[in-house]
């Protein structure tokens, strides 16, 4: 019979906290940069030359119809049959960015069109300047609409991150099957490992929900 | 025999064949998923605070916990329980509890979208729970989810490719185990990739197209 004991989980339990605030670097330097891979694709769909629209819809829809596991494993071990060879962390990094990137593109492209050109026209009508245009009649509206699809699709990334492990970059996840594989107490150190997880992702949309409410609290319209 | 064999027809071939089990896999967790979604959905907008307090924070753990995890949860809570450790068994209940959360709280948008006069008129008609659920509000609801949940299929055949994590040989965990015989993984996650598009990517279409038919005729 199986007994539980958490004992060997908290002795190791700075190694899951590293671990934690692995997944958390990781996942913020995916979403700044997947951010700006999703900004120029979103410009690059808006911009009329049909190519590259056509390139980048490609790009999107590979991404969002395969799995990430899958293209974790042909970034990090199918990309050095074309030369091009990365250290795990350094392959999960990419992966995310690219997979973000699919995701985020969409949504960014959705805030750009959520702006209609009456709204300009009234801004100068009004007789903003083009900074304050720009500022108030642009980016914080744009803003709005996107944020909270943004914010929890950095969430997902953040979950999704956990699948790193499989290439044994380093992050929580993978915190977990090194301790697990010390301590043989493998359901015990998944658990609290599924518990840090749920605390992180609950943390981060309690944070993003006080950001919202400070930065767009204005009326909606009417 | 050399170690290291080509990569030629047939690896090609058995990597399209694993796709049976990734289809499998996908079909029990979204029937499982289906049956525990519409109870989760129901749960969110009965009456009852307790029910919906429970479904809401079955929502949020599956929700805001990885998938992979929950697949090492229930891959070595079996061995607890004392069942002997079956990589099937374990990913077909994770991926069912997964998308039950999930297809619940798809479904509790829809039945909320429903007109509330709708819900009203019918228990003015004299119709009970079972009666209005069954009748009135379900079916109106089932009408809007259709999009969403075809594209939550897409999310879940994707998802059941970390049942390779934990050992069970489908699409993926087939490409890894071919890869470690032909050892060309371009070609090898590339097929992958190829037969998970192929799986997807009319399903996605599929989501686009629906939802946009039916945001056109539900505009005015």
């Amino acid at each position: 019979m199986y007994t539980v004991n958490f004992a060997p989980v908290f002795a190791g339990f700075d190694q899951l906290l590293l671990g934690a605030w692995l997944t958390i670097q990781l996942s913020v330097a995916a979403m700044i940069v997947g951010l700006i891979v999703s900004i120029l694709c979103a410009a690059g769909k808006t911009s009329g030359i049909a190519p590259l629209r056509w390139v980048i819809d490609a790009y999107i829809e590979i991404i969002r119809n395969t799995p990430f596991l899958v293209q974790i494993f042909f970034i990090f071990f199918g990309l050095p049959s074309l030369s091009i060879r990365l250290t795990p962390n350094s392959a999960a990094l990419v992966a995310l960015v690219v997979n973000f990137g699919a995701y985020g593109t969409e949504i960014i492209r959705a805030g750009i069109e959520s702006i209609q050109k009456g709204q300009l026209e009234a801004g100068t009508a009004l007789g903003l300047s083009k900074l304050q245009i720009f500022r108030y009649i642009i980016m914080k509206p744009a803003l709005r609409t996107v944020y909270p699809a943004l914010t929890s699709q950095f969430i997902y990334l953040m979950l999704t991150s956990s699948v790193v492990s499989a290439i044994s970059a380093d992050d929580l996840a993978a915190a977990g099957n090194n301790l697990q594989s010390q301590t043989f107490a493998s359901f015990e150190v998944y658990i609290v490992i599924t518990l840090m997880y749920l605390v992180m992702s609950t943390g981060f949309s309690a944070i993003f929900a006080i950001i919202e409410k400070a930065a767009f609290k204005y009326p909606l319209s009417r | 025999m050399p170690l290291i064999r080509p990569f030629g027809l047939p690896e090609f071939w058995i990597i399209v064949m694993a796709a049976k089990w990734t289809v499998a896999l996908s079909a029990i967790a979204f029937a499982g998923g289906g049956l525990g979604g519409l109870l989760i959905a129901l749960g969110r907008v009965s009456d009852s605070k307790w029910l919906r307090g429970l479904a809401t924070g079955f929502i949020r753990l599956f929700q805001g916990t990885p998938l992979l995890m929950q697949l090492f949860l229930v891959f070595f809570g079996m061995n607890i329980l004392g069942l002997a450790i079956n990589p099937w068994i374990a990913a077909a209940v994770a991926l069912t509890l997964h998308a039950s959360a999930f297809l619940g709280e798809i479904w509790r948008g829809c039945i909320e979208a429903v007109p509330s006069g709708q819900r009203e008129a019918a228990t003015a008609l004299g119709l009970r729970y079972v009666n209005r659920m069954r009748y009135v509000v379900l079916p109106q609801a089932s009408r809007i989810a259709v999009a969403p949940t075809v594209g939550f299929l897409v999310q879940l055949i994707k998802g059941t490719s970390l049942a390779a994590i934990i050992g069970f040989t489908e699409l993926t965990r087939q490409g890894q185990i071919i890869n470690n015989a032909t050892f060309s993984p371009f070609m090898v996650f590339g097929t992958v990739a190829a037969v998970y598009f192929v799986l997807c990517w009319p399903l996605s279409v599929l989501a686009r197209r629906m939802e946009f038919r039916f945001s056109r005729a539900t505009e005015r």
